[in-house]
């Protein structure tokens, strides 16, 4: 009983010191787990100024705290990334001074290709909306560069490969800029190198290439994953030299793909489209060549026929000289002739035309006109005065009878006209005063009273005269 | 046909020229005077790329690179 009704606490307990049970509970866990993977979302990363990365991996309900070491960092093939779905490999261990359990990673890997293709699709298009992969920033290649800067790992098959292609076709000067092409270091010696290439000068004791390849043989996602990563792409896309990337296989393609002015699917097709086939270009050279003298010859030889052919159609000098000869002659002979010919022909229509011209007929019918307006001169005056004479008959004529046959008619019916001398009264004043009148009756005149005038014997009647 | 001097031009600038001058050549529509000038500039032209075709050396060398990662100089490199 008293064995068992012992209850003064913590008697039988062992009673640690908390440096004693933290040590416990570290070798438990050490030993307990071992090595081992655990599967996570990444949370946030940390990388401490000391080098080592501190990170979470949680699923819906808990947090595994996780570290990597400095010097285990270059082994990590994929960094740990925010919201990357990965499996972490590690012991686990404690922190003792903040009682504490973390997992300290060696190795992550992506937790299936989806989440990482995932994360790579996420990435590439918010390069993509940077511009970084537009068609309008990709540099024509240099036809024959002079100097090609490679960027790759100094071992292995990818350089060989590529120096041997271009020994192939066309050798060329080229600058080897060594990097890691997997792990930790593999993004910033990649984008230093490209930097580094385009900073130098060109002609300078260390030349600037007219071209860059960075290449990397094949490998699973993660060892290409450094061809991934953003300072990568940013150095390729800002490059001002032409950038061929060759990385992985034909199948593989990381983010530099997209930001290179090429993308080349293996080292070697890389060489391939960085120079052009060298006796090829020498063939292609020495048709040229041919073509240029084989058209100057045939310049040469079609015109000195062409002058040939001419100089044998041209007449011959005396022969054009002849034929103008004989016309000259010709016409010579023709000159006087012709003179002759003309002074006649124009002779003859001179008479024709003053043969019209004689005296004798225009005095002729000077002498006719004459004696027409003579005699035409002499019949003018005679019949004048007839014309006159008549008319001047009428006139008489016609005053007479005016003069007998105004008041005649009056007389006829018994009136008288009464005169004194030539004027004739008509009032019995004018009569009373008048020495001596004259009436006038019809078959008469009567004087009456004074010393008047004497009547007047009358006028014989007129005989009927002829008008002319 | 441009006015940089041949000597200036780079393969393909000559290549280009040079082809040019051919295929005006080959027309045979061109002057003969203006002919003999293309083919001395012909001449002049596959000399150029001649001598770029002759200037076929292999030289690799690699990169020596200080410990903060820069150029120092290079060293000859054999890939084998």
């Amino acid at each position: 009983m008293d064995l068992i009704d012992d209850d003064a606490p913590g008697r039988n307990t062992p009673e640690f010191s908390v440096s004693e049970l933290t040590g416990a509970v570290k070798r438990t866990l050490e030993g307990e787990f071992g090595r081992i993977r655990v599967r996570g979302e990444v949370g946030r990363v940390v990388r401490a100024k000391s080098g080592h990365l501190y990170y979470d991996v949680k699923d819906d309900r808990n947090v595994l705290a996780c570290n990597t070491w400095k010097g285990q960092v270059a082994g990590l093939s994929v960094m740990p990334e925010e919201g990357l779905e990965v499996i972490v490999t590690g012991r686990l261990s404690t922190f003792g001074p903040q009682s504490k359990y973390n997992l300290n990673v060696d190795e992550i890997t992506v937790a299936g290709e989806g989440a990482l293709m995932a994360m790579l699709e996420r990435r590439r298009k918010a390069l993509a909306a940077e511009g970084l992969f537009d068609e309008g920033r990709k540099k024509r290649l240099p036809y024959l560069p002079d100097i090609i800067g490679v960027v790759t790992s100094p071992q292995g098959a990818v350089i060989r490969d590529i120096l041997h292609r271009l020994r192939d076709r066309f050798p060329r000067k080229v600058l080897v800029w060594p990097v890691a092409v997997q792990g930790q270091n593999c993004a910033p010696e990649v984008a230093r190198a490209i930097e580094g290439f385009n900073r130098l000068t060109p002609g300078g004791a260390l030349p600037r290439p007219d071209l860059i390849i960075v290449a990397r043989g094949g490998g699973s996602i993660e060892d290409l994953w450094g061809f991934n990563e953003e300072i990568v792409v940013r150095a390729a896309a800002m490059s001002a030299i032409p950038l061929i990337s060759a990385v992985g296989h034909e199948t593989d393609t990381t983010l530099i793909d997209f930001a290179a002015d090429r993308r080349a699917p293996t080292p070697t097709a890389a060489a391939e489209m960085a120079v052009p086939v060298r006796v090829e270009l020498k063939a292609w050279l020495d048709g040229q060549g041919a073509r240029l003298t084989g058209a100057l010859a045939m310049t040469l030889d079609r015109r000195g026929e062409r002058l040939r052919d001419l100089a044998r159609a041209l007449p011959k000098p005396e022969s054009i000289l002849r034929e103008a000869e004989q016309r000259l002659d010709a016409r010579a002979e023709a000159l006087p002739r012709a003179l002759r010919g003309i002074v006649h022909l124009k002779g003859t229509a001179l008479a024709r035309i003053s043969g019209g011209l004689r005296p004798q007929a225009i005095q002729a019918r000077i002498t006719s006109d004459r004696q027409t307006l003579q005699r035409l001169t002499a019949r003018m005056a005679p019949a004048m005065e007839r014309i006159l004479t008549a008319r001047r008959d009428r006139l008489t004529a016609s005053a007479r009878m005016n003069e007998t046959l105004s008041y005649r008619a009056t007389l006829e019916r018994g009136y008288a006209v009464v005169r004194s001398g030539e004027a004739v009264l008509t009032t019995a004043e004018a009569a009373a005063q008048a020495g001596a009148l004259e009436i006038e009756f019809r078959d008469g005149k009567l004087a009456i009273g004074g010393s008047g005038p004497k009547p007047k014997v009358p006028k014989p009647k007129p005989e009927q005269g002829s008008l002319f | 046909m441009t006015d940089k001097p041949v000597e200036e031009m780079s393969f393909e600038e000559a290549m280009a020229a040079l082809e040019q001058v051919v295929t005006r050549l080959d027309r045979g529509d061109v002057p003969l005077e203006e002919s003999i000038a293309l083919y001395t500039r012909g001449t002049e032209l596959k000399a150029r790329c001649e001598k770029k075709l002759k200037d076929a050396e292999e030289k690799v060398a690699k990169l020596s690179l200080d410990a903060s990662g820069q150029p120092t100089g290079t060293e000859p490199f054999d890939a084998g």
